[in-house]
């Protein structure tokens, strides 16, 4: 089913047109309301009135992450704060955190693009959701809440982590969706067979997962463990939180939900425009967002865009999977290294488990790579000889995957930190 | 006839083995054969054990890796040759062996042996008169 077949399956030039009008309407209300794009404009000598078509996005400035922080916390709103009705915020591990505000209006944008999203992955009124997305500052959580309730579908708004709960919670509401990270519902779905749950038990028949990278072979692990259809939700707080782009029965890349949020790829050193199909970084406009619109924001998200009409019927435009946000990207010995690479390789060969994490050190100003894989307890090898030829054969792998070498060790089941929110991936001893 | 052996993946930690053979004293387990076969960054550790499925249990209960593997255990006289004799009987029949261990003491010399085809050895070192010790030999009652 598609939820709005109007803008969903709208023609390219009916499109165009609603990109075109909304972008020239945005363009004006961030020129008379926020000093920081009215400068940026100035600059270029632009006028808001210059802004005609959609095609012009290309001239336009960027935003950074780091705008946002200096504009901390509300300096981007283009509306006095009597009409903010919700605050967000992101964790900000690193500086401060990166804020967002919303009128009603971007509230009901919100949970109509979710709304459109779970219904592409095929919920509707009459099933029951299990929200194990955090609830707070974070977007997941609220974020799915209100499009959940939208199109009608029971909310059980359990937040993240007590996973003995989510179990019972699970079984006895009989909840045919779950919506969490990746990570988690891996650690989910290894506790239901811990635990001895008979498959009975659990009704889940769709996952709608998302907030962080992951890889289709973690998608197949996650589908067998907790018997569901794994549908990849893409968001990011600045742009509104989930629901920027979901995935359509066809698998074949995310539809943007391009009639709010305008997505283009860039080189991100030359900062030009690439061609569809092409690997870059992905930039967003928000052209309908009234409370904090943000103009050509670098996601740092590395992806490619599809423009080809879907097997499912809809026309708006597909990105790829992400390959992983270059804030994500390790640079060792000069060459690019994600996390989901690894994982990659690991769910390809059956004799290892998607757990593992990276050590990064420098010894004698060299970077060092080190990957710690945990064995599976019940199915491994006493023999030396076989769990030395499997090490090798990862090794091997990740040779040629990453195109460096690592060390390979392997370690105890469960002595790899769990997640029950993102994934602990990565520890660079390089940084002070 | 085969016993079942114990198997252990241990990470290169401190105190770990110390915490295995702990968890078996506080389930009585007793332990017959062990040995230690290590690397760089881990080892295995093989166990002839009393009670195999407790042990099992326990040690997986506290997040041990646990492997349940065939082996035989001959029975042979503490002189020289007795292990030359039976090694020669299996490679005449071209069987490989994977791993063993052995330890003699008051005449008695007892060797753990581990092959891909584990019913074959006991078949054949059977079929040579070789006394092999049976799970209730070894197993506590």
């Amino acid at each position: 089913m598609i939820w709005n077949p109007e803008i969903e399956c709208a023609e390219r030039e009916q499109m165009h047109e609603l990109q075109s009008n909304r972008l020239t309407g945005m363009v004006k209300r961030m020129y008379d309301n926020v000093p920081f794009y009215r400068n940026k404009f100035d600059e270029i000598g632009l006028e808001p009135g210059d802004i005609k078509t959609v095609d012009q996005l290309k001239d336009l400035p960027f935003t950074n992450k780091n705008d946002l922080r200096d504009n901390y916390p509300f300096g981007l709103f283009t509306v006095p704060q009597t009409d903010v009705v919700r605050i967000h915020a992101s964790s900000g591990t690193t500086g401060k955190p990166t804020v967002v505000g919303y009128t009603h209006a971007d509230l009901d944008i919100w949970a109509e693009v979710v709304a459109r999203s779970l219904t592409m992955a095929g919920v509707h009124k009459g099933d029951t959701i299990q929200i194990a997305y955090g609830y707070g500052p974070f977007t997941g959580g609220l974020g799915l809440h209100y499009g959940a309730e939208k199109i009608g579908a029971t909310v059980i708004p359990i937040s993240t982590g007590n996973t003995k709960k989510q179990l019972q919670f699970m079984t006895d509401f009989r909840a045919t969706v779950i919506a969490c990270t990746p990570s988690y519902a891996a650690h989910l779905g290894e506790c239901i067979a811990n635990n001895g749950i008979s498959a009975d038990d659990v009704k889940l028949r769709i996952g709608v997962f998302g907030a962080e990278p992951w890889t289709n072979e973690l998608r197949c692990q996650i589908e067998k463990l907790l018997k569901v259809k794994a549908f990849d939700i893409y968001g990011l707080s600045e742009i509104i939180g989930p629901g920027v782009s979901m995935e359509c029965g066809c698998q074949c890349g995310n539809h943007v939900f391009e009639d709010h949020f305008i997505p283009e790829i860039i080189d991100p050193e030359t900062l030009e425009v690439l061609p569809d199909g092409e690997l870059g970084e992905l930039v967003f406009t928000t052209v309908s967002k009234v409370a904090m619109p943000l103009l050509r924001y670098r996601t740092r998200d590395l992806t490619r865009l599809h423009r080809e009409k879907c097997e499912c019927g809809r026309t708006l435009v597909r990105m790829d999977k992400c390959l992983g946000r270059t804030d994500d990207m390790l640079i060792i010995r000069g060459v690019n290294v994600f996390p989901s690479q690894v994982e990659s390789v690991l769910m390809d060969m059956s004799e290892t488990t998607p757990h593992y994490q990276l050590i990064v050190r420098r010894e004698n100003n060299l970077d060092t790579l080190e990957i710690l894989v945990e064995i599976d307890q019940k199915n491994w090898s006493d023999s030396i000889r076989e769990l030395e030829g499997i090490r090798r054969r990862i090794e091997n792998n990740i040779k040629s995957m990453l195109g460096i070498g690592a060390k390979i060790r392997l370690v105890e089941p469960n002595t790899i930190e769990r997640s029950e929110g993102k994934a602990k991936r990565v520890i660079d001893n390089r940084k002070c | 006839m085969h016993i079942q052996q114990l198997s252990v993946f241990l990470e290169d930690r401190s105190g770990r083995l110390t915490e295995l053979t702990r968890i078996l004293a506080d389930n009585d387990v007793n332990i017959t054969a062990l040995s230690v076969a290590e690397t760089a960054d881990y080892g295995i550790v093989r166990m002839v054990v009393g009670r195999p499925q407790l042990a099992k249990e326990a040690l997986e209960k506290a997040g041990f890796s646990i492997g349940l593997t065939d082996v035989v255990c001959v029975n042979m006289p503490d002189k020289p040759g007795s292990l030359y004799r039976i090694l020669e009987i299996l490679t005449d029949e071209g069987i490989n062996i994977d791993y063993m261990y052995a330890f003699s003491n008051n005449d008695v010399a007892l060797a753990v042996i581990r092959a891909a085809d584990i019913r074959r050895v006991t078949e054949v070192l059977e079929e040579n008169r070789l006394k092999l010790l049976s799970q209730s030999d070894i197993y506590q009652l």
